[in-house]
């Protein structure tokens, strides 16, 4: 059913609908929506059977999680920012232990300094922590990313993390096709876990690994993130013939032969970023959009077959690797070695900077002229910056 | 065509709520709309904005509204504090909450060149205390500017306020509307007639 709802709303409403059996969460903005309209639905009995344990922390959160999948039961959990950096250790074992746990991360900043609104530093924290990690570029995509989530969980004994950017997704009211439960019951299966601890049958997961193994266990990791690429793609193909609309799959491509440029981005930023390559197409410019949805795995090859015929790629990312520069840039060059292609990493958006149309026409522009650095921050004050590193540089580091 | 609106308010003066109202009024309609507050400034009594586009195409862009078609500021001590009318052209609606005229309240030099069946005050807060008996003048301001603007119609605002409210709350706040409706076309009558 269509409804103008917030983006929150909407997310819990479909997580109800996907019969998770244990729900546990601790509150951080902007996740708070989402867990407190869940936490009512549980209570109201809208959803049941179902538990939601209050925790103590988001450690805690993770844990109760981890303890609830090990036993068989569907479990969702929810984060941002400091939060998922709290539970950090509990993701890597989740992750491990090969517990199909989804996991909404409502994507916020980093401190210091504080900062609670969005960017992406908190997903590109925990990247390499073993989880399926989809980027929702719309609040329908959001609701579509959690449904299509526990089939891809559950198909592959692994943890999904669906990341939705804080605020601008999460606190956005918008027109949303809410599937029922009937059309979710008939994509979603009853949940049939791989591994349960059982006392009258008892097992060990998560036993130590030594040296003689411990290679071969996290190979086992990347193959299974190899066959992830292959599922990935099939449920998003299966749900958009069940549900008659596009959502999910590698990458969202919008790339014309002739683009001689092309914008990668991931997240609601792709929205203004489309709106800012039509008018620039209209005007004649041969540019391009490639969202990435799946973030990991990482999808190197469809990417690399996506942009083969471009001249230039602009990776566009909402994070920092501060001793580095682009982590997503960095995995796209990885992507195209080999291919005469230029890129250029932008940084944007961060600790909820707006991304503004005219600056990413401006940015495109320059693009397609060619004459867009490695490197850039988009929008910097660099008033306020050189200022302060001419004070820094005045006052001397002893040495 | 999109129509942008921005609200501005206080905190607890139900901001967020009318574009999240107004965006549902746009939806009865069948067409598109995306309302979203200025995050994080929760606290009760300080400034808060929020926005709202309508459209008849999908909304694809996440830029805040940084030139709007229509402002409508439910707190007038707002008015020499803050920059409200930022990014604003002389085409657009100024809808302002008070009782004073926008002589009275010193906007007679920067609303120059403005249309003035544009620009209105409307009576909010008194209309809310009369008729819901609560300070909050979010609901009535919505007719009120779709009574001016006719970009989302009344009737559209008040099936909003029933989706929104229930019980005294809602019925209060339609008979606020429908004041604030019979208010707008009293004074764009007497404009006409001036």
């Amino acid at each position: 059913m269509r409804k103008q709802i917030e983006g929150s709303r909407a997310v819990a409403e479909a997580i109800a609908m996907c019969r998770p059996e244990v729900i546990c969460a601790y509150p951080i903005s902007p996740q708070t929506h989402i867990v407190e309209a869940l936490g009512v639905m549980v209570k109201s009995e809208a959803v049941r059977p179902c538990e939601f344990i209050n925790v103590e922390s988001e450690f805690a959160a993770m844990s109760v999680a981890i303890g609830s999948s090990a036993a068989g039961a569907r479990s969702y959990t929810a984060t941002s920012s400091q939060g998922l950096l709290y539970m950090a250790e509990a993701v890597y074992n989740a992750a491990g232990l090969g517990l199909p746990i989804v996991m909404t991360l409502a994507n916020r900043a980093v401190g210091a300094p504080i900062n609670i609104w969005n960017d992406h530093s908190d997903a590109m924290a925990l990247r390499d922590a073993g989880w399926i990690q989809l980027f929702a570029e719309t609040n329908q995509e959001a609701v579509d990313l959690h449904i299509q989530a526990f089939r891809l969980a559950e198909a592959l004994s692994l943890p999904v993390m669906v990341c939705m950017d804080g605020f601008i997704l999460t606190h956005a009211v918008e027109p949303i096709d809410v599937p029922s439960q009937a059309e979710v019951d008939a994509f979603l299966p009853v949940f049939t876990p791989r591994q349960v601890l059982d006392p009258s049958a008892p097992v060990s997961i998560g036993a130590m690994v030594g040296p003689e193994a411990f290679t071969e266990v996290r190979y086992l990791a990347y193959a299974l993130h190899r066959e992830a690429l292959e599922r990935i793609p099939e449920v998003a193909i299966e749900f958009s013939s069940r549900f008659e609309r596009r959502a999910g799959g590698l990458l969202n491509a919008d790339v014309n032969g002739a683009d001689e440029t092309v914008v990668v981005a991931m997240g609601s930023v792709l929205g203004t970023i489309r709106d800012a390559v039509d008018e620039l197409r209209v005007q004649g410019l041969p540019i391009g959009v490639v969202g990435i949805t799946t973030y990991r795995p990482f999808p190197a090859d469809a990417l690399r077959a996506a942009l083969r015929g471009a001249r230039r790629v602009v990776v566009l990312e909402k994070a920092l690797a501060a001793g580095s520069g682009g982590m997503l840039g960095a995995d796209v060059e990885l992507a195209l070695q080999g291919l005469p292609i230029q890129t250029s990493t932008v940084i944007a958006g961060l600790g909820g900077r707006p991304i503004l149309k005219a600056s990413l026409r401006r940015l495109l522009e320059s693009a397609d002229r060619g004459v867009l650095p490695p490197l850039t921050f988009l929008d910097l004050n660099t008033q306020v910056v050189g200022q302060q590193l001419e004070r820094v540089e005045a006052q001397g580091t002893p040495r | 065509m999109v129509v942008q609106v921005r609200i501005h308010g206080r905190g607890g003066q139900g901001v967020v709520t009318a574009a999240e109202m107004l965006s549902v009024a746009a939806f009865i309609e069948g067409r598109y709309a995306q309302a979203f507050p200025s995050f994080g400034s929760e606290r009760t009594g300080a400034p808060v904005v929020a926005f709202c586009r309508i459209s008849d195409r999908e909304i694809r862009t996440r830029e805040p509204i940084i030139e709007p078609d229509a402002l409508i500021i439910q707190d007038p001590t707002l008015l020499h504090s803050v920059d409200l009318f930022n990014g604003l052209h002389p085409e657009a609606y100024i809808l302002i909450n008070s009782s004073r005229s926008f002589d009275e309240l010193g906007l007679t030099e920067f609303v120059r060149g403005f249309r003035p069946e544009r620009l209105l005050t409307l009576p909010a807060t008194e209309l809310a205390l009369k008729h819901v008996g609560r300070p909050m003048p979010n609901a009535v301001l919505l007719a009120g500017f779709a009574a001016m603007s006719g970009v989302v119609s009344v009737g559209s605002v008040i099936s909003a306020i029933r989706e929104r409210f229930s019980g005294s709350v809602a019925q209060g706040n339609v008979a606020a509307a429908e004041a604030a409706r019979v208010f707008v076309e009293h004074a764009m009558e007497s404009l006409a007639h001036a």
